[in-house]
C-alpha cells in the first residue's frame, strides 16, 4: 500500500542559519501510529510543522495521501489534523465554539451531533460553554485535541501531547489515539515518555541533530537491540575473568566486583520454541553458573534487566553526539519541561 | 472558495468586536461630539463658510474619514497580529485556506466595522450640524474602497509588526498625523502654495477630498484623481499583503 505521508529530501535551514533538518526522508504507513523520538531540539517540531504548513521546508517535498503540500496545500491539509506542542488558545472564546471554529476553518459544514459526540469523549461536555481562560492545562490540552480532531482528519499529528498531564489523562489519550487507530486514522506522535511509544507506537523512529537516525519497527526494533543482561555480585573482586569462562563473553564490572552476561531471548515470533530454544539463551544461564561454581567464583546477589526502548534510544542518540558540540539552541519556554 | 473558512474567521472577528463593543464605539462616538462642539460651535461660529458649507457642515466628511483610516488599520492590524502573538494562528495557517480567503476574512471583517462605525458617526454628526450628501452612492463607494484599502494596510501593519508598541506606534505616528494634515479639518486651498504643493504628496488629502466632494460636490483635487489615488492604494497593499503571505512574511520561519 502507498504511503499516506511521503516525505523525501526535506530540510530546513532558519533563516538564523540553524539547519534543523538534515534531508529527512520518511514513509508513514497509512493507519499506523508512529512515534518520533528525540531529545529536544531535535527537529521533531520542525518536521511536524512543515508537514502541516507552519513553516516552509528549504529543500525536499512532502506528499500526503499523493497531494503535494505546497501544489495542493487544500486537498492535502484537510486531511490533517494538528495537535501543537504549546497550548495555546483563544482565552476569550468557549470551548463549543473554538472548536467549532476550527471544523469550519477545514471547509467542514456545521455538525453539531459530532462536535457534542467528539465532546463528549473527551470529558468536555460539561464545560462545553465554558471560556477556555478559566480551563485547566490538562482541559485545554483536551480542547487541542478536539479541535484537531474537528473535522475528522485521516491524519492526526500529537505534538508531545503528554507533556504536563497527569495519569488519567494520558490513559485517556492513549485510549483515544487507539481507538482513532481503528478507525482507520494515522497517529503521528512525539513524546518524551519513551514507555509510550513502546506500548503505542507500531513503528519508531528515532531524530537527532536534525537527522533520522532509524526507523523501525516497533517489534523488530526491541528484538534487535533489546537483549537482555544478567549481572551477578561477586563475593571477592577478580582481577580477570577466568579462560574457562571465556565462551560466556563476560564483561568485568568497575574494580572487579560485578560480572555481565549479555544474552537474547528467544524471539517469541519464531514459533513454538519459546525461551528455551535459545542456545544463547536462558538454557546458557544454568551452564554458566554452574561453570561458575566450577571456577570457585561465588556471588552474593544477582539480577537480569531487560533493555528497555529508553535505553536503546539513549544508546543511539549519544552515538550520534560523541563529537560532542552541543549546537542545540537552548529554548526557553515550555518545550524543555516534557524532557525527564 | 472555503466558505466555510471565511465564515468563521469573519464571524470571530466580528464576535470580537462585540466583546468590545463599548471602546470600539462609544469611544469614536464621544470623541466626534466633542469635535463638533469645539470645532462646529464654539470655534466654528467664528470661521466664515467654506465652498458656501458651514464650517460645522464642512468638517464631517474629514471626521469620518479620520475615523474610517483609523479604525480600519487598527482593526484589522490587530486581528491578525493578536492570534500571531498568542500563537494562535497556527490553526489559520495550518488549515485548507487560500490566501484570497484569509485577507478576505480578516479584512472583510475590519472594513466591515470600520465603515458601521463611520455610519453611525454620520448619524451622530446630523445632530449637531445640517448635512446633505449630494452624490450618496459615490459617498458608499468611497467609504468602501477606503476602508478596504486602509483594512489592507492594518493587515500588512499587523504581519509586520513584532510586538504591540510597533502596532500602535504606526497609526499614531503616521496615520493620525497624515489625516490632520490632509484637509480634514480645511481646505488645502486656505493653504500657502508651498504647503499646498506638500500637502499634494499626503495620500490622505485625495481621500478626504474625494469623499467630501461626494458630500458638497466641491472638491480639493478632481474627484477623478481621488478616485485613482484611492485605488492606487487599494493595488499597492493588496500587492503587499499577497507578496507577505505568499513567502511567509513574519508568518512562516
Ligand atoms: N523559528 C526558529 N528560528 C530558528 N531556530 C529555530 C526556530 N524554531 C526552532 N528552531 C531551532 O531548531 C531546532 C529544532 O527545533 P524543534 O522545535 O523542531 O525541536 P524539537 O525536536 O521539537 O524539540 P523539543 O523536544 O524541545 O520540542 C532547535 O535547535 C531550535 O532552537
Ligand atoms: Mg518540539
Amino acid at each position: 500500500m502507498d504511503p499516506i505521508i511521503s516525505i523525501s529530501a526535506l530540510s530546513k535551514t532558519y533563516a538564523s542559519g540553524f539547519s534543523a533538518l538534515k534531508t529527512v526522508d520518511l514513509d508513514i504507513r497509512r493507519g499506523e501510529i508512529f512515534a518520533l523520538l528525540g531529545p529536544n531540539g531535535a527537529g521533531k517540531t520542525t518536521l511536524i510543522s512543515i508537514v502541516c504548513g507552519l513553516v516552509n521546508a528549504s529543500a525536499g517535498s512532502v506528499r500526503v495521501d499523493g497531494h503535494d503540500i505546497v501544489r495542493d496545500y487544500r486537498a492535502a491539509r484537510a486531511l490533517v489534523g494538528l495537535v501543537p506542542q504549546e497550548l495555546t488558545t483563544d482565552a476569550f472564546e468557549t470551548v463549543w465554539n473554538t472548536v467549532s471554529f476550527t471544523r469550519g476553518l477545514f471547509g467542514k459544514p456545521p455538525d453539531p451531533a459530532y462536535i457534542e459526540q467528539l465532546l463528549k469523549d473527551l470529558s468536555l461536555w460539561a464545560k462545553k460553554d465554558a471560556r477556555l481562560m478559566m480551563l485547566s492545562g490538562g482541559m485545554k490540552r483536551r480542547v487541542l485535541i478536539a479541535k484537531a480532531l474537528s473535522h475528522e482528519p485521516r491524519i492526526l499529528f500529537l505534538d508531545e501531547p503528554t507533556a504536563g498531564v497527569d495519569v488519567e489523562l494520558r490513559r485517556d489519550m492513549w485510549q483515544l489515539v487507539r481507538r482513532l487507530r481503528d478507525s482507520g486514522v494515522t497517529v503521528i506522535l512525539t513524546t518524551h515518555y519513551i514507555e509510550e511509544a513502546e506500548e503505542m507506537a507500531d513503528r519508531i523512529g528515532v531524530i537527532a541533530k536534525g537527522a533520522l537516525i532509524l526507523v523501525e519497527d516497533k517489534a523488530v526494533l526491541m528484538t534487535k537491540l533489546g537483549g537482555k543482561q544478567l549481572t551477578l555480585q561477586l563475593a571477592a573482586p577478580l582481577a580477570e575473568v577466568p579462560p574457562a569462562l571465556a565462551r560466556y563473553g563476560l564483561v568485568l564490572g568497575k574494580g572487579g566486583k560485578t560480572l555481565v552476561y549479555r544474552y537474547e531471548v528467544g524471539r517469541g515470533e519464531g514459533g513454538e520454541g519459546g525461551e528455551g530454544s535459545d542456545p544463547a539463551g536462558d538454557g546458557a544461564i544454568a551452564g554458566l553458573l554452574q561453570d561458575l561454581a566450577a571456577a570457585g567464583i561465588m556471588f552474593t546477589d544477582l539480577h537480569t534487566t531487560q533493555r528497555s526502548l529508553e535505553e536503546i534510544f539513549v544508546s543511539l542518540v549519544s552515538e550520534r553526539e560523541a563529537p560532542g558540540t552541543d549546537e542545540r539552541g537552548n529554548r526557553a519556554g515550555p518545550a524543555g519541561e516534557g524532557a525527564r | 472558495m472555503n466558505w466555510h473558512a471565511v465564515r468563521a474567521i469573519y464571524l470571530f472577528e466580528m464576535a470580537r468586536t462585540k466583546r468590545t463593543l463599548l471602546q470600539s464605539v462609544l469611544a469614536p462616538v464621544i470623541t466626534t461630539s466633542l469635535y463638533f462642539v469645539v470645532f462646529g460651535s464654539a470655534i466654528g461660529a467664528r470661521i466664515p463658510e467654506i465652498e458656501g458649507v458651514s464650517y460645522g457642515a464642512f468638517i464631517v466628511p474629514g471626521l469620518i474619514m479620520l475615523n474610517l483610516l483609523t479604525q480600519s488599520v487598527s482593526n484589522a492590524s490587530f486581528g491578525i497580529f493578536f492570534p500571531k502573538f498568542s500563537r494562535t494562528i497556527y490553526e489559520i495557517l495550518s488549515a485548507p485556506v487560500s490566501h484570497f480567503e484569509i485577507v478576505l476574512s480578516y479584512v472583510g471583517a475590519a472594513a466591515t466595522k470600520a465603515v458601521i462605525l463611520s455610519l453611525i458617526i454620520l448619524a451622530t454628526a446630523t445632530f449637531f450640524v445640517p448635512l446633505r450628501i449630494e452624490h450618496p452612492l459615490w459617498m458608499i463607494a468611497f467609504l468602501l474602497l477606503t476602508a478596504v484599502s486602509f483594512s489592507l494596510l492594518g493587515f500588512i501593519l499587523g504581519i509586520w509588526a513584532d510586538n504591540f508598541e510597533k502596532l500602535q506606534l504606526v497609526p499614531l505616528l503616521i496615520i493620525t498625523p497624515l489625516t490632520f494634515l490632509g484637509g480634514s479639518f480645511y481646505s488645502i486651498d486656505m493653504l500657502p502654495a508651498g504647503w499646498r504643493t506638500v500637502s499634494l504628496f499626503n495620500p490622505v488629502v485625495y481621500l478626504v477630498s474625494g469623499f467630501r466632494w461626494s458630500f458638497y460636490g466641491s472638491a480639493d483635487v478632481a474627484v477623478g484623481v481621488s478616485l485613482a489615488m484611492t485605488l492606487l492604494f487599494l493595488a499597492v497593499f493588496v500587492g503587499v499583503a499577497t507578496w507577505m503571505l505568499r513567502t511567509g512574511y513574519r508568518l512562516k520561519p
